[in-house]
């Protein structure tokens, strides 16, 4: 499992550090996202289905299996 | 899909219960994706009553939020004429334009920095408190506390003067008031801007350490763009809380037990407060955008021009997207809701709202553990008129 994040894409609107705080975090500039962990345990898949249900620009991708 | 559509309607607003959107909004919600509305100036449109309707069309490239193709969706004087957003009212704009201005002040909402300012609300919820136990049973929880502690924390966050903040309270409730005449809107105008007029030069020659002073720090916004971010934030940040934390504390006290269950296990306040925010959508008039373009959606050709508003109470409450929508549940674990909104404009400020609703409640029914509303509840006067939905008083009391 393999998270990216965009921050070109990224609004700073913070559902991902609210939601995972463990995975997510903002940067002081502009609070857009800082991948903290970009490959957590598997265990954390519900968690990031909702992240990525959540990020109102889909700048949060998790591909399930990178195939690595 | 029904087979004939409906003819046009009106925006519903009759509530039958305070708690609950206004009744108008299930029936419509179960025929069609999107509804064909009329709004109040003639102008054709759509209501968006799905969850997952109103989420596609707050990221959907063919709809602007700019001003100028805007109409209020229930009647009012106060119409935006096809003028564009004020230079730094970035609420009102698309991209780029919204995003850069936007983000020279997103750093100072992340989750994180509006959790360290915890210690700053707790000061000022307890402050406040204090003023509620001097005033006695009987004292309107709204003047002495809901109203004033989200004020009292953006003006301290942006380095407003405490002085000031009474009146520019009474000027965003003015321009918050659908039934407000233009004389009386254009009094609370210039009565916003003569401040900042005279406010942002001062502050442009002594900037502190506060937001405002960082933005002039940074050197790039002139001084109309300087006054439009401050009327941003100060309209965005003042009534919005307060009705939230008010309705929140009139709503738990009438489910007693949902209130009995957070008072046994804080570490649902977090929980807690996402549950309130979507059963209560305190946003009643919705978000809308208008087409850029001709353009298909939800099934529907959409003509260049015109406007669609997302109802956010109703696609809160959408038994598509939740369990027993209507049923508050601080146990919930499935959020998502779009009371704050979604797509870029999702409200900047939602982080430091969170913490103070949270510190808010939890100050609030600490300190007065036997805390009762002092009217029946169906005598509390609503603000059915208002931008932004809540109580416009609410008498409590307590055993002392």
């Amino acid at each position: 499992m393999r998270i990216t994040a965009d921050r070109e894409v990224c609004c700073s609107a913070g559902q991902c550090a609210l939601i995972a705080p463990d995975l997510f975090d903002q940067s002081d500039e502009d609070g857009s996202v800082v991948l903290l962990d970009a490959q957590p345990d598997t265990g954390r898949l519900d968690v990031l289905r909702e992240v990525v249900s959540r990020c109102p620009t889909g700048a949060i991708r998790v591909e399930e299996d990178p195939g690595v | 899909m029904v087979d004939a559509p409906h003819p046009p309607v009106p925006m519903p607003t009759k509530r039958s219960r305070p708690f609950n959107p206004p009744d108008g909004y299930a029936p419509l919600r179960e025929q069609e994706r999107i509804t064909r509305m009329t709004y109040p100036d003639g102008t054709p449109g759509w209501l968006i009553l799905r969850h997952a309707e109103a989420k596609e069309l707050l990221t959907h490239k063919s709809f602007s939020a700019r001003q100028e193709g805007l109409v209020s969706p229930v009647p009012t004087e106060l119409q935006y004429d096809g003028r564009p957003a004020d230079p730094g009212a970035f609420a009102k704009t698309d991209d780029p334009s919204h995003s850069q201005y936007r983000k020279l002040v997103t750093g100072f909402f992340t989750v994180r920095r509006t959790r360290q300012l915890a210690p700053m609300i707790e000061r000022i919820v307890h402050e406040q408190l204090d003023d509620l136990e001097k005033a006695g049973p009987g004292a309107d929880l709204v003047d002495v506390f809901t109203e004033s502690v989200p004020s009292r924390v953006m003006c301290e966050m942006i380095g407003i003067p405490e002085s000031e903040r009474k009146t520019l309270q009474r000027h965003v409730e003015t321009l918050g008031r659908l039934s407000c005449s233009v004389p009386e809107a254009l009094g609370a105008v210039s009565g916003m801007n003569g401040f900042l007029a005279r406010f942002i030069p001062i502050r442009m020659d002594d900037p502190r350490d506060d937001l405002l002073g960082d933005l002039i720090r940074g050197g790039q916004l002139d001084e109309q763009e300087l006054m439009g971010m401050a009327a941003t934030l100060i309209n965005g940040a003042f009534d919005t809380t307060g009705n939230m934390l008010a309705m929140g504390v009139f709503t738990l006290l009438e489910h007693p037990d949902q209130l009995a269950k957070l008072r046994e296990d804080q570490e649902l306040m977090g929980a807690a407060v996402e549950e309130l925010l979507r059963f209560l959508t305190i946003s009643h008039l919705g978000a809308s955008r208008w087409a850029l373009e001709d353009v298909e959606f939800a099934g529907q050709s959409i003509k260049k021009g015109e406007v669609l508003t997302v109802a956010l109470p109703a696609v809160n409450r959408d038994p598509e997207r939740y369990d027993n929508p209507d049923q508050l549940d601080i146990g919930r674990t499935d959020h998502g809701h779009l009371a704050l909104g979604h797509g870029v404009h999702q409200c900047l400020g939602q982080h430091l709202a969170r913490t103070i609703l949270r510190v808010g409640y939890e100050a609030l029914f600490d300190r007065f553990p036997t805390l009762r509303l002092a009217v029946p509840s169906d005598e509390v006067p609503m603000r059915d008129d208002f931008v932004h939905y809540g109580p416009r008083s609410l008498p409590v009391t307590w055993d002392d």
